[in-house]
Order: C-alpha cells, then sequence, then structure tokens
C-alpha cells in the first residue's frame, strides 16, 4: 500500500527539511573551501574581519558535521518510514524536535566563530578556549541528534514488537546501526563539552588536556564512519537494484554491520599515536584495533563487484570482464556511487598507513591526512550521498528525475570526481614532503623545503575549482528535483534479497548482544589510558585564547 | 553463528586478513625490535612552571656525548625556544619537549621526526641528522593566529 502510494507526505515534509538544510550547508562549506584553497596558495588574502582559520572552522563544522549529519538523518528517516509502514507520530515530532536541536545549537555555534570568538577548528582541542556559547551550541547538536536517535529506536522497537519474530528490513537495519553508533559514539564528546562549558566561563580554573582530546577522538574517528557506513548502505541496498540485480547474501550484509558497529569506536584512538603519556604497547594494541575496521571492509569490497558481476553476466557480458561493460555508465543513481566505492580503494589503503605507529608518524598533521579525508568523506561518502540524492528528492518531492537532470548529474558527478582526484591526489604528496594541514600561506622564511610544496598547493586550487563547478551544478540539481521538477511518482529503490538464498540466523537481530561486545570492545580500548590520564595527570591547563 | 561464503570470498578475506596479520607483525617487529615506535615520552610537567622546571629553565643544545646531542626545548604561540639549533653533521639529537600554552606540533620536514607536543606533558624524539642543511621544523598543530608563522631551523654542518 505504502510502496504504492509513494512517500507520505508528512514524512516526506521532514526528510524534504533535512535534505535542504544539508545542500544549504554544502554551498556554504563549498564557498569556504575555495577560500581557504586560493588563501593557502598565496593567490588570494582572507580580509581581517573573516581569517582563514575563521574559514577553516567553518568549513570544518559545516561539512563534517551539518551537511553529513541532516543528509543522514533526511535519508534514514526516509527509509524507515518507506520500510517500517510509515513514522509513528511521536517518532515524527521526536525528529522534528531533534531538527529544532541542530538547528538552535547549530547558531550558536556559528555567532561565536563568525565573531571570531570560537576559532579553534572543528576539533576544538582545549587549552584553547572558545566562547563558551560555542560549547553550549554543541550541546544542543548533539541533543539533536539523539532525539532522532532515540526517535529511531521508538519506531523500531514498535515495529518489532508488532512483527515478532521477522527480521528487520536491510535498510532499517542499517539504521539502527547507524543511529547506535550516532548515540554511544557521541557520549565521550558530551561528556568533553560539559567539563569545558564551566571552564570556558571561568568556573573551573583548568582542565585536562589529555582526557579531553582522548574523549574528543573517541568521537570524531566514529562520526566519519558513520557517514561511511550510511554510504555503505545505498551501496548494498540501493545500488543493486538500480542496475536491476539483487541484493548481496543478506547474512553477510547484516555481519558487516554488526562488525563496523562493534569495532568503530576504539578505531579513533589511532589519531593520538605520536600524543604523550601513552605507552607504545597500548599504541600497538590499538594499531589492531583501528585494523580491525578493515575486515568488514573488504568483504564489502568482495559483495559489491560480486553483484556487478552477478548482473553484467545476466545481461550476457562474458569472459572475466565483459560484464563491466553491461553497468548502466549514463545513470547517475549508479555512477556517483559507483566511483565513490572505487575511491574507497586508495581511501582505505590511506587509512591503514595511518592508523600504523611509524607510518603515522610520517604523515601526521600533514597535508595526507588532509588528502584522506577529502577522498574517504569527500568523495566515498558525498558523491555516494549525491548519486543518493537523484532518486531521494525526487521520492521525497513528489517529482521525478528528468533525463536532462540525469545528464546534469553524470557531467556534475564527473567534475567532481576530476576536482577530488587533483586536490586529493596532490594532497597526499605534498604531505608526504612535510607539509603541514591547517596553515595559511607562508613561505616559511623562504625555505626552499617550503617552496617545494607550492606547486601542490595551485593544484589544490584547480581541484577545488572544479569541485566548486560541480558542487554548483549538484546545488541546481538538488534545487530543480526539489522544486521544479515535473510531478510524479518516484520509487525508492530497494533491492531483493538473492535467489535461493538460506534463511538469516536469527542472532543477528539481538542488539543488545551487539551493544554489549561494543561497550566491552569500548573499555577495553579506553578505560585504561582514561583512568592513567586522570590518575596520573600532570597539573591542568587554563584557558588560552591565541587568534 | 553461521556464515556462508562463496570459496572466492573465503580466498579474498584469508588473503586480506593475512596481509593485515603480517602489516602487524613488521609494525611490532620495528616498534619494539628495532625501537621506531612513535614518540610516546610518559613524563608530566606544570605547564604553568615550564620556565622554572629542569630541564626547561635552561632550554638549548647540550652535548652529551660522541656526535649526541640533546636539544630541551619549550613551545609556545608562536614560537620555537632555542631558535635556530647548529650541530654537525652525523650527529644523533635527542628532542625534548613541552608546551607553554596550548598544543602544538613538532615536526622537522623531510625526516620521520614528528610529535604532539602537549601542555602538561613532555615529550622526547631523537633523529640522526647524516646530511648537511638546513632543516625545517615546523608546528603541525593549529595553535592560532600566527600558527603559519611558528617554525624555525636546524642547521646541521
Amino acid at each position: 500500500m505504502n510502496k504504492l502510494l509513494g512517500a507520505q507526505p508528512k514524512d516526506a515534509a521532514l526528510s524534504r527539511t533535512y535534505l535542504f538544510v544539508a545542500f544549504a550547508a554544502l554551498l556554504l562549506g563549498g564557498i569556504m573551501g575555495l577560500l581557504q584553497a586560493t588563501e593557502r596558495a598565496g593567490l588570494f588574502e582572507m580580509p581581517s574581519w573573516f581569517t582563514y582559520y575563521q574559514a577553516l572552522t567553518t568549513h570544518g563544522i559545516v561539512l563534517v558535521v551539518v551537511l553529513t549529519a541532516f543528509f543522514t538523518i533526511g535519508y534514514f528517516y526516509a527509509a524507515l518510514s518507506h520500510t517500517l509502514g510509515g513514522l509513528l507520530p511521536k517518532v515524527r515530532k521526536m525528529a522534528w524536535i531533534g531538527f529544532a536541536l541542530k538547528i538552535i545549537g547549530f547558531v550558536f555555534v556559528v555567532i561565536p566563530v563568525v565573531m571570531n570568538k570560537a576559532t579553534v577548528m572543528y576539533t576544538f582541542y582545549p587549552p584553547m578556549k572558545a566562547s563558551p556559547y560555542f560549547y553550549i551550541g554543541l550541546v544542543f547538536i548533539v541533543l539533536g541528534v539523539w532525539m532522532c536517535a532515540f526517535g529511531a529506536f521508538v519506531q523500531v522497537a514498535t515495529w518489532r514488537k508488532n512483527n515478532r519474530g521477522q527480521h528487520l528490513p536491510i535498510l532499517s537495519f542499517f539504521a539502527t546501526g547507524v543511529f547506535v553508533l550516532l548515540f554511544f559514539g557521541s557520549l565521550g564528546v558530551t561528556v568533553e563539552v560539559l567539563t569545558l562549558i564551566p571552564w570556558a566561563f571561568g568556573w573551573t580554573k583548568t582542565v585536562n588536556v589529555m582526557v579531553s582530546r582522548t574523549l574528543f577522538w573517541s568521537f570524531g574517528h566514529t562520526l566519519v564512519n558513520i557517514w561511511y557506513l550510511t554510504a555503505v548502505s545505498a551501496w548494498y541496498v540501493v545500488v543493486p537494484k538500480v542496475i536491476g540485480g539483487r541484493r548481496f547474501s543478506d547474512v553477510l550484509t547484516r555481519f558487516v554491520i554488526i562488525a563496523l558497529v562493534i569495532t568503530n569506536i576504539p578505531g579513533g584512538f589511532h589519531h593520538q599515536i605520536i600524543d604523550p603519556g601513552m605507552s607504545q604497547s597500548l599504541k600497538f594494541m590499538h594499531v589492531f584495533m583501528s585494523l580491525v575496521i578493515g575486515i568488514p571492509s573488504m568483504m564489502t569490497a568482495y559483495a559489491m563487484f560480486s553483484v556487478f558481476e552477478r548482473r553484467g553476466r545476466e545481461l550476457g557480458g562474458k569472459g572475466l570482464l565483459g560484464w563491466f561493460k553491461k553497468m548502466p555508465w549514463g545513470d547517475v543513481r549508479f555512477l556517483a556511487p559507483f566511483i565513490a566505492m572505487v575511491a574507497f580503494i586508495p581511501g582505505g589503503a590511506g587509512g591503514i598507513v595511518q592508523t600504523t605507529n611509524q607510518l603515522n608518524q610520517v604523515v601526521h598533521n600533514t597535508l595526507w591526512v588532509v588528502g584522506h579525508f577529502h577522498l574517504t568523506v569527500g568523495t566515498s561518502v558525498i558523491l555516494t550521498f549525491f548519486g543518493i540524492s537523484y532518486w531521494l528528492i525526487p521520492f521525497v518531492s513528489k517529482r521525478v528525475l528528468t533525463p536532462r537532470i540525469n545528464k546534469l548529474g553524470v557531467i556534475q558527478t564527473i567534475f567532481w570526481t576530476i576536482g577530488m582526484l587533483i586536490m586529493t591526489v596532490s594532497m597526499h604528496i605534498s604531505g608526504l614532503l612535510g607539509a603541514p594541514r591547517r596553515t595559511s600561506y607562508t613561505t616559511y622564511g623562504d625555505h626552499a623545503v617550503a617552496a617545494s610544496w607550492d606547486p601542490y598547493t595551485i593544484l589544490v586550487v584547480i581541484g577545488a575549482a572544479f569541485l566548486l563547478v560541480g558542487g554548483a551544478l549538484q546545488l541546481y540539481a538538488a534545487y530543480y528535483l526539489m522544486f521544479r521538477a515535473p510531478k510524479g511518482h518516484t520509487e525508492f529503490p530497494l533491492a531483493e534479497a538473492e535467489e535461493n538464498a538460506s534463511a538469516t540466523p536469527y542472532w543477528t537481530e539481538r542488539w543488545g548482544r551487539t551493544i554489549i561486545v561494543m561497550l566491552l570492545l569500548v573499555a577495553m580500548a579506553y578505560v585504561a589510558p582514561l583512568v592513567n590520564f586522570i590518575a596520573n595527570a600532570p597539573p591542568g591547563s587554563p584557558p588560552f585564547v591565541t587568534w | 553463528m553461521k556464515l556462508k561464503m562463496h570459496r572466492y570470498e573465503e580466498i579474498w578475506l584469508v588473503c586480506g586478513i593475512s596481509l593485515i596479520v603480517v602489516f602487524m607483525l613488521i609494525t611490532g617487529y620495528q616498534t619494539f625490535a628495532l625501537d621506531m615506535g612513535p614518540p610516546s615520552h610518559m613524563e608530566t610537567i606544570d605547564p604553568q612552571k615550564v620556565d622554572e622546571t629542569a630541564p626547561f629553565d635552561k632550554p638549548g643544545v647540550y652535548k652529551i656525548g660522541e656526535d649526541e646531542y640533546e636539544v630541551v626545548m619549550s613551545l609556545e604561540s608562536f614560537a620555537f625556544t632555542p631558535v635556530d639549533i647548529e650541530i654537525p653533521a652525523g650527529s644523533t639529537v635527542h628532542f625534548i619537549l613541552t608546551s607553554k600554552d596550548v598544543t602544538h606540533g613538532f615536526e622537522v620536514a623531510g625526516t620521520n621526526v614528528n610529535a604532539m607536543v602537549m601542555p602538561g606533558y613532555i615529550q622526547k624524539i631523537s633523529q640522526k641528522f647524516s646530511k648537511a642543511g638546513e632543516y625545517l621544523i615546523v608546528c603541525n598543530e593549529y595553535c592560532g593566529a600566527g600558527h603559519q608563522y611558528m617554525s624555525t631551523i636546524i642547521k646541521v654542518v
């Protein structure tokens, strides 16, 4: 019934609003990105009333927090509505309250940033002290996200009560994993921010820098992996439908989700591999904990190409790679996520480099790292989100994707790919040569080594220009599909499970158990270092405003 | 727990997981046998009393042995103390670092010297400088409005 009629109007309005904010964030964040790239290359000087570091702080917050979070929530709420028979009225209300909390929080965050009172980057490492309102805004954003997570839990729990013994539809299973991670992953940073607020007001004198930093990274890396898991959901469930095939083994898909949920939060520790205050054996254990995340990713890589090959052969593809030609390359709903998957191959490999003790030491805090997350988040995740938008926006807007906009989407995908390719390759190389990240234009007293980075910073600008064109086309497409495209019915593309599949074992539905295993791993990873940082803490740090 | 996989997927995963295991073994061997592990010094210090606490009360370059030097250095926004270090080629330098204010990064471009320098902690890292030249030291963690000016050089002669 639901499937015939398309999106439920009230649920569609919710998702549409979330998607609108996501793309508004893309516009703002993209402009910031181009400004930074040109400033860093020395081609343009930022005005004194809005510095490079303010632009960088805005770029990070708007793209890594706002664009991604709003898109993810809009997408998964559409999925929950579609696959679980419509949102419950109270769940819809919770998502709207969550929306309001996030917007309020965002306003609280942005005003101090614009006033140059919170130029602390989105990592806000203490003892740099932003305006207390910046931290209060972050609390509101977290509360807004939790509201949406709890809404999803209520929706899923109610469905399970009414459908005992059944497996949660796969996309809702993904959603559950994502919201579990969003909630548990953000607990650490919430504790951090709650200790920073009294410190920023001056009520407490000092702060424990290492505890703050560790709590931050327990969240920081989980966050990007949540966006990755969101993209992966579309790879497993949507892309097979777009190419006319069936999805990969249901049980292995659910296993990958559970594995990613369990292993994700401890992975954040590799951001601290060259920190003081932690032993090398602890760091070595964490290399293992980070690398484990590679295993479900390898399973995903296999699964995707297996689905493509099977479908290609069904369509008459012959030989080792003949199936490859049978893919719908002209369909943006396939092309964008396909390139996203391919980008994750070097992206994941670069991630393995960064998690590994002495290799991390070579590239830590250099532009290599920036290249890495523009490849993973900026390409793998964002291109998948773009690909999703070409059916999700029409779906929730009761409109259709026209051939003209599809073609525009293909062109836009190509621009984005070229831009990211140029940009990430040059960032990786200049990072290997030592160029530091988060640094505005400088020649370091005309030092020869610094001069050797110059060609790459220029290439980054060229990449950013391509991205600007790609981003602008994407914004136009999003606008057109939301407000201008012909009215009509768009399908929510959900691939069917494979034929003759063996039944999925029911243990996959035991979320309580999954969460306990996850928490055990988190405890293994974090209890010892946190206890050490607190028990053997040096005198704390007073606040500093150094910008 | 039963997961039925295609044989090719099993082969793929066995290869992939073996690769990770080998990778871990090499990393562990380099860390614990060859002493190539990342900088992980455990000592703490009062970040508000760096100038009064030994050895940072006397930052500078100290010769401690044949071709072996110790550089005691404090970092603050946006400077390294001491600046313009000079050592003979072929020396091994042990850097002893701490921060007087916010989090800084200590990177010698073109080498593997790269360490986080946090207030409250003493960080140590060593490097042998075989080739003569002017090595650029930069702060690679954003530390404020003048972060891009935070640099100095090591002259290896």
